[in-house]
């Protein structure tokens, strides 16, 4: 079939019926000022024999380093079978396809990837997955200033130690729409929430607060403490997590008496290969009392007129299909073949294969932390436990040190000079199951000869 | 042909509006627009203590096949929401002009009714869409 079924005639005889002259008359409400005419900055397109021939010269300059970067996307081992069965017809469509219900065995996957979701995050509901990370948080501030009918001010709380791209991505999708996201600064002893500055926000009107567990440090917050103390203030509490993590750690929904409200992270780890950044894609679970403010899509499992149980599209009057202009959000299931290969990821490993790798990657960066402190002019940023990614201080410029790495063919680490200058020349660092402990050898010994080469700063 | 009572003003978007005793008014949607909706799935009402403007999305109302604004027909504050339609909101189908009134408002000073649709020309404007 093809993508666009419809031939020029069946095009004419639809434009007449209605009375209209072409198909861009059909867009005549957009401003003209706002239409792009032309994409002049768009090169020539290029065919299937080109472009693979563009991409294996480009993907031969990247070569195939020892990465040691998390920064919220981890290199975690993907079992052949994911993306094997993954790329079946039967699932190779980045979409619900239209009549979704003429696609049960779709719409039961998508079924069982929000089953498998909530459970992970101890919610009650999921929806059908979202774009990233980054969206994701700016998703959960909207629905968040939706659901709470008490808050009317819009204002977001984002502590420094959540994820900067996070944020930024938030600003600029849901900054134009009126959410206001305010920061809360972090203790530069354990790279975690500064509670008496959170504090201080007590008893303003403020919609919601974001934690993200374990933080962009790869700290761990008092989340009880914290989900606690923003229930009590009237706030929502939108928790940003790592799945990996939730096979080990306490699920958002456990967060203190009541749980988080929202919650959302970029599913990536869980069977996406990193390629250069994208596509990834975001997931969201929230309590059954706020479904209705969700956005994207949900399935659910009903019975045919028969009895025989089947797979729907539920609660479709929130979307824009129906709803419009006032639908909660304009997401589809844009990244249901990220969410395919994710919920092939997760029935392989189970919840004691995901529960083995988070530990493993634990492990493997703790080892890595306790050498590299041992070379001359390295130490840890923060005090405390945390989960497979951690901050060191060198007393030599970051950029330099990694630009040694880099030659040996290892990528050393996230440089926080963007994003933290405040912590001097730092670099975020993340070893997963799939660094062995000779990788991590290696990289220390790199790590000690860049450093002796890199001038002190 | 849908029910049209006579004791309530109506507007052309199916709201209805009925003075209560004291000054108060109840608005809810006219037996036209529960039949044009289907089965109400979910009701959402408007909190107590919210100020409206004549014509203002108020509640929201959705049945299996879609989901629309309710507007309200009269500025004033919101004086309660009705709080059975959160676990029944089939009241709407079954007792529109009744159990089913979605809110109570007091309406502001100058509020005048006889802006509204008397009902023969609610009737009128039923007959004209074709009910």
């Amino acid at each position: 079939m093809p993508f666009v079924p419809h031939t020029p005639e069946d095009v004419e005889a639809m434009l007449a019926t209605i009375g209209a002259a072409s198909i861009d008359e059909l867009f005549d409400e957009i401003p003209p000022e706002l239409m792009i005419s032309a994409l002049e900055r768009v090169p020539v397109a290029l065919n299937e024999m080109e472009i693979g021939r563009l991409m294996s010269e480009r993907a031969k300059i990247d070569g195939l380093p020892l990465s040691f970067l998390g920064a919220g996307a981890y290199e975690h081992h993907i079992p052949a079978a994911v993306w094997a069965l993954t790329t079946r017809g039967e699932f190779y469509s980045a979409y619900t396809p239209y009549q979704a219900e003429a696609s049960q065995g779709t719409l039961q996957l998508i079924y069982e990837f929000q089953t498998m979701i909530a459970s992970l995050t101890g919610m009650e509901v999921s929806n059908a997955s979202l774009y990233e990370g980054g969206s994701a948080v700016a998703e959960a501030a909207l629905m968040a200033a939706r659901a709470h009918r008490r808050s009317k001010s819009m204002r977001v709380l984002v502590p420094t130690t959540v994820h900067p791209h996070y944020l930024k991505v938030a600003v600029a999708t849901a900054g134009n729409q009126g959410m206001r996201f305010e920061t809360v600064p972090y203790l530069r002893a354990s790279g975690t929430i500064d509670h008496d500055a959170l504090r201080g926000r007590g008893g303003e009107d403020i919609t919601a607060l974001v934690i993200q567990q374990p933080n962009f440090f790869g700290a761990f917050e008092d989340v009880d403490a914290l989900t606690d103390w923003a229930h009590a203030q009237g706030m929502f509490v939108i928790a940003v997590v790592n799945p990996t993590s939730l096979a080990i750690i306490k699920p958002p929904g456990e967060w203190g008496a009541r749980g988080a409200d929202i919650v959302v992270g970029d599913g990536q780890p869980l069977g996406v290969p990193l390629s250069s950044g994208g596509p990834y894609f975001g997931f969201m679970t929230t309590r059954s009392e706020y479904v209705r403010s969700m956005p994207g899509r949900i399935v659910g499992r009903t019975v045919d007129l028969d009895g025989r149980p089947g797979f729907t599209l539920t609660l479709q009057a929130r979307e824009q299909h129906i709803r419009r202009g006032k639908a909660t959000s304009n997401i589809c299931t844009n990244q249901g073949l990220l969410m395919t290969a994710a919920t092939i990821y997760m029935s392989l490993l189970g919840p004691v294969g995901l529960a083995k790798v988070a530990e493993v990657s634990r492990q493997r960066t703790a080892e890595l932390v306790a050498a590299a402190t041992r070379i001359k002019g390295v130490r840890r940023a923060f005090n405390g436990l945390h989960f497979h990614e951690d901050v060191l201080l060198l007393d030599r410029p970051a950029g330099a040190v990694l630009a040694r790495l880099a030659e040996q063919g290892i990528h050393g680490g996230f440089d926080l000079a963007e994003h933290h200058p405040e912590l001097g020349p730092a670099i975020l660092v993340c070893a997963t199951e799939t660094k062995t402990r000779a990788d991590v050898a290696r990289y220390v010994q790199s790590l000690g000869e860049a450093m002796r080469a890199a001038r002190a700063a | 042909m849908s029910q049209v009572q006579d004791d309530r003003r109506y507007t052309r978007t199916h709201e209805w509006v009925k003075p209560l005793a004291d000054g108060r008014l109840e608005i809810g949607i006219t037996d036209h627009a529960q039949h044009a909706l289907g089965d109400l799935v979910f009701v959402e009402v408007p909190e107590a203590g919210r100020t409206l403007a004549a014509g203002e999305a108020c509640a929201v109302v959705e049945s299996v096949k879609a989901a629309s604004d309710v507007y309200s027909p009269i500025g004033g504050n919101v004086l309660e929401g009705n709080p059975l339609l959160a676990a029944t909101p089939e009241l709407i189908n079954q007792d529109c002009y009744g159990g089913g009134w979605i809110l109570r408002l007091q309406p502001t000073a100058s509020t005048d009714l006889g802006t509204l649709l008397d009902p023969a020309a609610y009737t009128a404007l039923l007959a004209a869409e074709g009910d």
